[in-house]
């Protein structure tokens, strides 16, 4: 019994700090979800702004907020803010109408929103292409990780449709990006990873086949607006063929693929 | 006499008066003067990141999708969206739906497919091109869009996975700020090579579904 009684004094302890630990990080994940109590107030300085009903230019303007009336701003929505009115009145602010008020530091409103100086320096970065694997079309998402802007690391899962089989690919890649700052962005990339051959249903005397591949490429990143990229690349693969692995028999698989399409960075 | 007293009294009665007016006319005016001062209140520095955004879209959806030559049945899908802008979004979306036999299997009596269950997963790009309002009533308002949609995604039917092209157009309804009811009609194309010979295949979907913004 005596021997039991740290033991239980310690799971005391560390349950109490877990709920203690819980408790602060709901508290924070709360907070995050579902917006501070304390609002986010800003001045108007023209000589009014414009609420509309909707999140969007077409919608109609119904309320007006005039100079020096204080606006809580509730939530954004694309280039859109829903605030609140003194009078109670709720509707939907422009981005360019926003930062024509004042912060209570008596400075305007920053939106500061994604850039091309971020587009320079990201740490993440998400997209899709689409394009032509050697006759087939091919589809890919790919994540890239940013060590430094000119080096980067991209993990793809591609899918390509031939006329008689499909085949799911994935590869990990680094890329080098001689210049980050620049809106045309090109880069060079080497890559290793694998493909599976899946031959269609009709076609019997194939069977599935999962090969290694190899690849290098180079290409070009686009800084668009906001966070998006329009992305186009060229890549060079060499798949090692495993169904002639036998020593002396060099029967690689070369393929030249193009692929195009858009990414967001974070 | 009397009239002495009452003098009297009325001086007695206006300086009252005056004295009172005096007396009270400076704590009138510091009333009023208080109230004029704004009362200095906390107020936050505006940071962006503390404004919540809701760009995000997630939803359910089913309805009926028809696979060419193999009936109309019930699809049940989920997808996810990001709005880029008032008027872009992209949109990810899975579906499954089931199959009936074909006419010529029916005819024959020999199965095409196995696997009956056909699948697609595609990644689209929407454009909000009728963005306007919907009135219920003389009470109720909701903001909605009209938009076209458009991408390309596989689908697996018959153990096959085939490219697939989409394109279609929808309505989405907010019933609030944060909850959308969306009607969508789409058309999957793409070619089926079942019996050996390719063919391209039109199949038309129809669906309901609900989202929300986050």
């Amino acid at each position: 019994m005596t021997s039991n009684a740290p033991l239980l004094q310690y799971t005391l302890l560390v349950l109490f700090c877990m709920t203690f630990a819980a408790r602060n990080a709901s508290a924070g994940l709360f907070d995050k979800l579902f917006g501070d109590e304390q609002p986010i107030e800003v001045r108007v300085v023209d000589p009014y702004i414009e609420l509309h009903t909707g999140a969007g230019e077409g919608y109609p303007v119904f309320h007006v907020v005039e100079k020096d009336a204080w606006i809580e701003i509730l939530k954004r929505k694309t280039d859109w803010f829903k605030v609140r009115a003194t009078s109670g009145k709720e509707g939907w602010v422009s981005r360019e109408q926003l930062e024509r008020t004042l912060t209570p530091a008596n400075e305007y409103t920053d939106i500061a929103d994604a850039t091309k100086k971020q587009f320079a320096s990201h740490r993440l970065e998400l997209g899709a292409m689409g394009g032509d694997f050697e006759g087939g079309e091919v589809m890919t998402i790919y994540g890239g990780f940013f060590f430094t802007p000119n080096l980067s690391t991209e993990i793809s899962a591609s899918k390509i449709f031939f006329k008689s089989s499909d085949a799911n690919m994935a590869d990990a890649s680094l890329l080098i990006h001689p210049y980050p700052s620049w809106r045309f962005s090109p880069f060079f990339t080497i890559g290793t990873g694998v493909i599976k051959n899946e031959p269609k249903s009709t076609l019997v005397q194939e069977k599935d086949q999962t090969d290694q591949l190899a690849h290098v490429g180079v290409g070009l990143r686009v800084y668009l607006a906001r966070r998006f990229i329009f992305r186009a690349q060229y890549k060079h693969y060499v798949i090692f063929e495993s169904a002639d692995d036998k020593p002396g028999n060099d029967n690689n698989q070369e393929i030249d693929e193009w692929k195009a399409g858009f990414a967001f960075f974070f | 006499m009397e009239s002495r007293i009452r003098v009297l009294f009325l001086k007695a009665a206006a300086t009252l008066a005056l004295v009172t007016s005096v007396g009270i006319a400076p704590l009138v005016l510091a009333e009023t003067s208080e109230q004029v001062v704004r009362p200095e209140i906390e107020r936050r520095e505006v940071h962006e990141a503390d404004i919540d955004t809701e760009d995000f879209e997630v939803g359910i959806f089913g309805g009926l999708m028809n696979v060419e030559d193999f009936g109309t049945n019930p699809v049940y899908g989920a997808r996810a969206a990001y709005h880029v802008s008032e008027y872009i979004f992209v949109e990810g979306a899975y579906a499954r739906t089931s199959t009936e036999e074909s006419s010529a299997e029916r005819l024959s009596g020999f199965q095409i497919v196995s696997d009956r269950d056909l699948d697609y997963y595609n990644l689209s790009f929407g454009f909000n091109i009728l963005p306007g309002e919907s009135f219920i009533g003389s009470k109720w308002a909701f903001t909605s869009d009209f938009y076209v949609i458009g991408g390309a995604g596989s689908t697996s039917f018959g153990g096959n996975d085939e490219f697939t092209w989409n394109a279609g157009f929808g309505y989405r309804l907010l019933v609030n700020d944060w909850l959308a009811l969306r009607v969508d009609a789409r058309d999957h194309v793409f070619n089926v090579d079942l019996l050996g010979e390719s063919k391209t295949n039109h199949n038309l979907e129809f669906t309901g579904g609900l989202s929300i913004f986050f």
